[in-house]
């Protein structure tokens, strides 16, 4: 079952700045995890705003979980939708970080003992557990991010869209982040990842790249890696492995196993 | 005489306890010829570290001396600000003026410059980080995310710093954009052999442009070397939990599987593919 369906979307911010998007067609299945990627200026983050209703399309059509998207009804939209942002800085609304992933729970009404359950859990999940108590100001880039991360994870909707929501973290924090969404897709949740992160990227189940707001790739990691003249014409760079794969073949260094193993590679980093 | 920290600290105060964000860090940084890379986990202590090094914070205890003035309470602190240009983390956050022109201008007619001066300044200074004099009329906000950096980026510049210090400038750009952005402060490195200190999360950043690393963890200077030094020794990568630059990481896997036993430092490509040959 398609749980997003867009169809011809197209949208400006001014005319003379010209369509941001052209024309997407993008249908995205419940359950499935997709990283959208491209430059910065492709048109990725305006996609994001556009499906949960903070940005208004100018033509095409958006249909979540069976809705179309249309004015005045963005709020049940976003009742199936959570969306965390790259900047945590412009995302707090709580005094301290148990009221600030509180604060999504709150407009859904849920009862008290839900509330902290739900809170406890996910500040765990992100590994933020002991600074419930804390001012979100007093803490770094990379803890704020996780708070912000834990709200939207705490809203248990269908659909989450991370736009660069791991940029901030180091390493490790990135792949505990990741490791927790992947645990949350086994759970039937729906995953679009806005990224520059290749490496995030091989993860998923499917890769979209935008390059000038049209879909330039649209495949399983696999396939759409090997494209790159398009990737890199997208503003984004070769995976590692296949550039080492490049230089043997420019060398003309032949080894079977070697080509083989880096293959394979590509794919977990 | 650059930078010295003579077994500094600063401790947060918080509603229940003190916590230290620094611990007894010792170090010194030259005023030219160096780029540093800083890094360790969130929360580690290094944005901290930084903020010391331009006064934005005073230590608690232990010494702050920056070309030569002592960063202490009641001290004039503008010409250490002078001299240490802090680039923050998303700096194009910051832009406010109507046109780039203003906003590079704000910094030197702070610092005292007449407009003329100021004027002089933006132009010079936009051509260094790659924008051309075009830009200078345009509103800061119509441009993209990379090229707003860059305007803030010269703002700072303007004010013709010895020592820039950037948090984490490539986060949020694109692979290219990094790529540009990374020449871009290796190009004030070189040309105008300028210390540059980058904080960063970025180990493919140390391993490829710095010339020295210094590891922060749980408050404290751990590590101060080369890449090479770092990287190349296996149980300081385990005990900091640092990732390995990307090329290293391909042939550990390789050495693997191949139960081979090629040097693993390699930061490039044509290293690494060298290293290769002998399998």
């Amino acid at each position: 079952m398609n749980i997003i369906e867009i169809k011809d979307l197209s949208f400006l911010y001014s005319e003379e700045e010209g369509l941001v998007l052209r024309d997407i067609n993008l249908n995205i299945e419940k359950g499935e995890w997709v990283a959208i990627l491209g430059h910065n200026g492709s048109g990725k983050s305006t996609l994001s705003k556009l499906i949960v209703g903070l940005l208004e399309k100018k033509s095409g059509s958006i249909i979540v979980n069976e809705k179309e998207l249309c004015v005045g009804n963005e709020y049940e939209i976003r009742e199936s939708i959570s969306i965390v942002f790259q900047n945590p800085d412009n995302q707090f609304v709580g005094a301290t970080v148990k009221d600030d992933i509180a604060f999504g729970l709150e407009n859904q009404l849920l009862t008290r003992e839900e509330m902290i359950k739900r809170i406890d859990y996910y500040s765990k999940k992100v590994n933020m557990h002991g600074f419930l108590n804390k001012e979100p100001h007093n803490l770094s880039g990379g803890e704020k991010q996780r708070v912000a991360i834990a709200g939207a994870l705490a809203m248990d909707t269908e659909i989450i869209i991370l736009d660069e929501a791991t940029s901030m973290l180091d390493p490790r924090g990135k792949s505990e982040v990741i490791e927790t969404i992947k645990s949350l897709q086994d759970g039937d949740k729906t995953i679009i990842t806005i990224t520059h992160e290749l490496s995030e990227a091989v993860l998923c189940d499917r890769v979209i790249v935008l390059n000038k707001g049209r879909i330039v790739l649209d495949g399983a990691p696999k396939e759409v890696f090997k494209e790159r003249e398009l990737i890199v014409e997208a503003g984004l760079d070769i995976l590692p492995t296949l550039k080492v794969l490049d230089k043997l073949e420019e060398e003309n260094i032949d080894n079977d196993k070697l080509k083989e193993i880096l293959w394979e590679l590509s794919l977990t980093m | 005489m650059g930078i010295k920290f003579d077994n500094v600290s600063f401790e947060y105060p918080t509603v229940n306890e003190k916590v230290f964000a620094i611990k007894d860090i010792n170090l010194s940084i030259k005023p030219e010829g160096e780029l540093i890379a800083i890094v360790g986990h969130t929360g580690s202590g290094k944005s901290t570290m930084i903020q010391h090094m331009n006064a934005l914070l005073l230590p608690s205890n232990g010494d702050v001396d920056v070309f030569g003035h002592k960063v202490v309470k009641g001290e004039k602190l503008t010409p250490i600000r002078k001299r240490v240009g802090m680039v923050f983390q998303f700096p194009e956050y910051q832009l406010f003026e109507e046109t780039v022109e203003k906003d590079i201008m704000f910094g030197p007619l702070n610092f005292g410059l007449t407009k003329e001066e100021a004027k002089e300044k933006a132009e010079e200074v936009i051509s260094i980080v790659g924008l051309d004099e075009s830009f200078l009329p345009r509103s800061p906000f119509n441009l993209s995310g990379g090229q707003m950096r860059r305007v803030a980026i010269a703002g700072i510049l303007a004010m013709e710093p010895d020592i820039l210090i950037l948090d984490e400038p490539t986060v949020g750009l694109d692979p290219q954009g990094q790529i540009e952005m990374m020449e871009l402060f290796l190009s004030i490195h070189e040309k105008y052999n300028k210390t540059v200190i980058l904080v960063t999360h970025n180990m493919d950043v140390v391993s490829e442009y710095a010339n020295r690393v210094i590891v922060m963890k749980k408050a404290r200077l751990v590590f101060d070397g080369s890449p090479v030094d770092l990287f190349g020794n296996e149980k300081l990568v385990r005990d900091y939990d640092l990732d390995l630059p990307k090329y290293m990481k391909i042939m550990k896997v390789l050495n693997d599987k191949f139960d081979s036993k090629l040097d693993e430092t390699v930061f490039n490509l044509e290293d690494l593919v060298t290293e290769l040959k002998k399998l």
